[in-house]
């Protein structure tokens, strides 16, 4: 149909677009690097405890940390221009496979997190709207402030140390349980045990986020006249709230929720860290520490490569669901 | 004598805030059409969303709404549901922003079609594409599969009634159908409404605060003032004699009837002051407007005198013979 023809034309046009962002990006990023104090070199010198100039310099020249950063910078963008990422000497690996090991688990964890933080949202958005300015209103008001304003690591110490330490019921950190040489629906379960914490701390927050916008939505919505033309119809209350109302409510939610599945790789950071989920955060966090420009890098790239396909998502999404938006 | 369609009396709806509609009542016959005429804030909508059974949940109604003999304020909201839509239906005011913006219009008709007819969606989107063609929207079997924001205002307006019309009502509230739409369209739709009326052998209340269209329309005119009854008659008598000062203000206020009746030179009359400036004041609510105040009239509200020939005033100035044709 012609709105397909229109979608793909979308998709053309953004991944066309994404070649000058991403350019921009790789500049941006590069230089910040290179502004930082200290490189690869002064790390493992500073590490190893006692290291010769000549050492280093024998490290630089290795790393090619020795030429003109303009130098460095289109040797980068060469390596980049033939798919390679190029290679990190302190994993002894190449970039794109440390990032392909490392970009699932946090996949997981974030696409699981924002799936969950929609569905407790909207349902209790929801729940709020329903019953305004009444008790449940009052009550998810306020636990939902307190989602809102309590810093996603502390809230994930303090599920750690309740189900972890205290009653014991969930790993504290990982991704599965290492040696245990699970199998088949052993290891889901163990996986989705392990999931469960880090997952949960960071949706909370945008459970929050989404649980007011989606309050506020539907009490706009609600005081629209097309729910008193759907309410003439003398259809049942329940139809006019799943039929005319949430399908409306829910375009501002799916919005914001896009632009966070773009962005949530920052707070996976924070999060991953409190847990020691091997993911692309910790990834990032420790390449800082350890001046491991080229991974660095990487995810970065990777993750501007995020934002610019999740906002298509966005915008794909949106316009299927308000025909009123035109495609363009 | 059989009861009429439908007989309000004595209806109040309540706000914490204060009472829009009074002590209010008016009958319609089975295809009759009544005309309720009123300025902005006289409580006609809330009187049409009370036959509804749509106010708001902090309005609190009383009184008597017997549609076929059936008080519908006495039914529990069930049963009321079930009349809703399919005996009793609605037309609004603002066409822009009646239609849901994410369901297609034929959707929209064919919903009320499921939900009394227990139509199929097939079935449902086919008798619809019927009834856009019954409210005479250009190619029903496109517009069909339309979104509301590829529709004119007066397409919108079409729409609504043919979800209104969609059961066959035996009657339907038309809450100001033309306020919101040129002076071109307004016409047509009014046209409309009269027609489906005649076919589909419909009582029609139409909700105004046009004088200037209850003439060509309307059976019968109730005027409304602050939540009472002003006057109700014939719009042939009411537009050649009116009797209530508010009617009169109405009529001198009325572009074409003024112009028309009265050959009158000059601005149009305006009523002064507001609607609002007799609220709480125990008195006839039209005093502080009035330039024919007795002194009853600041200690109750005048009650509703019978002139004959179904006429009814709510004014002393009704019980001067002389009064009644010196305007
Ligand atoms: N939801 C509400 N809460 C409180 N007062 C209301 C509400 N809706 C209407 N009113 C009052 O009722 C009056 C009459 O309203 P309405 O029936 O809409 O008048 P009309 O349709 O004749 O213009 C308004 O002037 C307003 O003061
Ligand atoms: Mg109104």
């Amino acid at each position: 149909m012609n709105r397909r023809r229109q979608m793909l034309k979308v998709v053309r046009r953004t991944l066309l677009q994404a070649v000058p962002t991403v350019l921009a990006i790789l500049i941006l990023n590069f230089a910040l690097l290179k502004l930082a104090p200290g490189d690869a070199a002064d790390v493992m010198a500073a590490e190893s405890g006692a290291a010769t100039e000549e050492t280093m310099a024998m490290l630089r020249r290795q790393f090619g940390l020795d030429l003109p950063v303009l130098h460095q910078f289109l040797a980068y963008v060469g390596q980049i221009a033939s798919f390679s990422l190029g290679f990190s000497p302190r994993y002894n690996l190449p970039v794109a496979d440390l990032i392909g090991q490392r970009l699932p688990v946090t996949l997981l964890l974030m696409v699981s997190a924002l799936t969950i933080a929609l569905v407790i949202g909207i349902a209790l958005g929801t729940a709020m709207a329903l019953n305004v300015s009444r008790w449940p209103d009052r009550i998810l008001s306020v636990v939902s402030l307190v989602f809102y304003s309590v810093p996603g690591f502390w809230i994930g110490l303090m599920l750690i140390v309740m189900f972890s330490v205290k009653f014991g019921w969930l790993p504290s950190g990982g991704s599965e349980s290492i040696g245990a040489g699970l199998t088949g629906v052993d290891a889901v379960i163990d996986r989705l045990r392990h999931l469960i914490l880090p997952a949960s701390s960071l949706a909370l927050f945008f459970i929050a986020i989404y649980a007011r916008l989606m309050r506020a939505a539907i009490l706009e919505v609600t005081a629209q006249d097309f729910v008193r033309t759907a309410r003439a119809k003398g259809i049942s209350e329940a139809s006019v709230v799943l039929r005319h109302i949430l399908r409306n409510a829910l375009l501002p939610v799916t919005t914001l929720a896009g632009m966070h599945l773009g962005g949530i790789l920052g707070g996976a950071v924070v999060v991953e860290t409190v847990f020691s989920w091997p993911g692309l955060g910790r990834l990032a966090f420790e390449s800082v520490l350890r001046r491991d420009f080229n991974v660095l890098l990487g995810v970065l790239l990777l993750s501007s490569l995020l934002v610019i396909i999740a906002n298509m998502i966005v915008d794909l999404v949106q316009a299927w669901l308000d025909p009123r938006i035109e495609l363009r | 004598m059989a009861s009429p369609l439908l007989d309000v009396r004595g209806l109040s709806v309540r706000f914490p805030t204060g009472s829009p509609v009074i002590d209010f009542g008016f009958h319609i016959e089975q295809g009759e059409t009544v005309a309720v005429v009123g300025e902005s804030g006289s409580g006609k909508s809330l009187t049409a969303l009370a036959i509804m059974g749509l106010l708001p949940r902090r309005a609190a109604a009383t009184g008597t709404i017997a549609f076929r003999g059936v008080d519908l304020l006495a039914l529990p909201e069930k049963e009321r549901r079930a009349i809703r839509g399919r005996q009793v239906a609605m037309v609004f005011q603002e066409p822009m922003t009646s239609l849901n913006p994410v369901m297609t219009v034929g959707r929209q008709i064919g919903e009320v079609l499921r939900r009394h007819e227990g139509l199929s969606s097939a079935a449902a989107r086919a008798r619809a594409i019927e009834l856009l063609d019954l409210v005479r929207v250009a190619d029903p079997h496109l517009r069909v599969d339309d979104y509301p924001h590829r529709l004119s205002g007066g397409m919108r307006q079409r729409v609504v009634i043919a979800i209104a019309v969609a059961c066959r009502p035996s009657l339907l509230v038309a809450d100001e159908p033309t306020t919101a739409l040129d002076v071109t369209i307004q016409a047509q739709i009014l046209d409309l409404l009269d027609r489906l009326r005649r076919d589909l052998a419909m009582a029609l209340i139409l909700i105004t605060h046009d004088l200037g269209i209850v003439g060509q329309w309307a059976d019968r005119v109730v005027v409304m003032y602050a939540g009472r009854k002003a006057e109700e008659a014939s719009p042939h008598e009411l537009l050649a004699h009116p009797v209530h000062p508010y009617t009169r203000g109405l009529l001198a206020a009325s572009p074409r009837l003024s112009a028309g009746a009265n050959y009158r030179q000059g601005p149009l009359e305006e009523i002064p002051g507001t609607i609002a400036s007799a609220a709480g004041e125990p008195g006839c609510p039209f005093v502080p407007r009035c330039d024919l105040v007795q002194p009853s009239c600041r200690v109750a509200p005048p009650p509703l005198v019978e002139l004959g020939g179904g006429r009814l005033v709510a004014c002393p100035i009704a019980a001067v013979p002389e009064a009644v044709h010196a305007s």
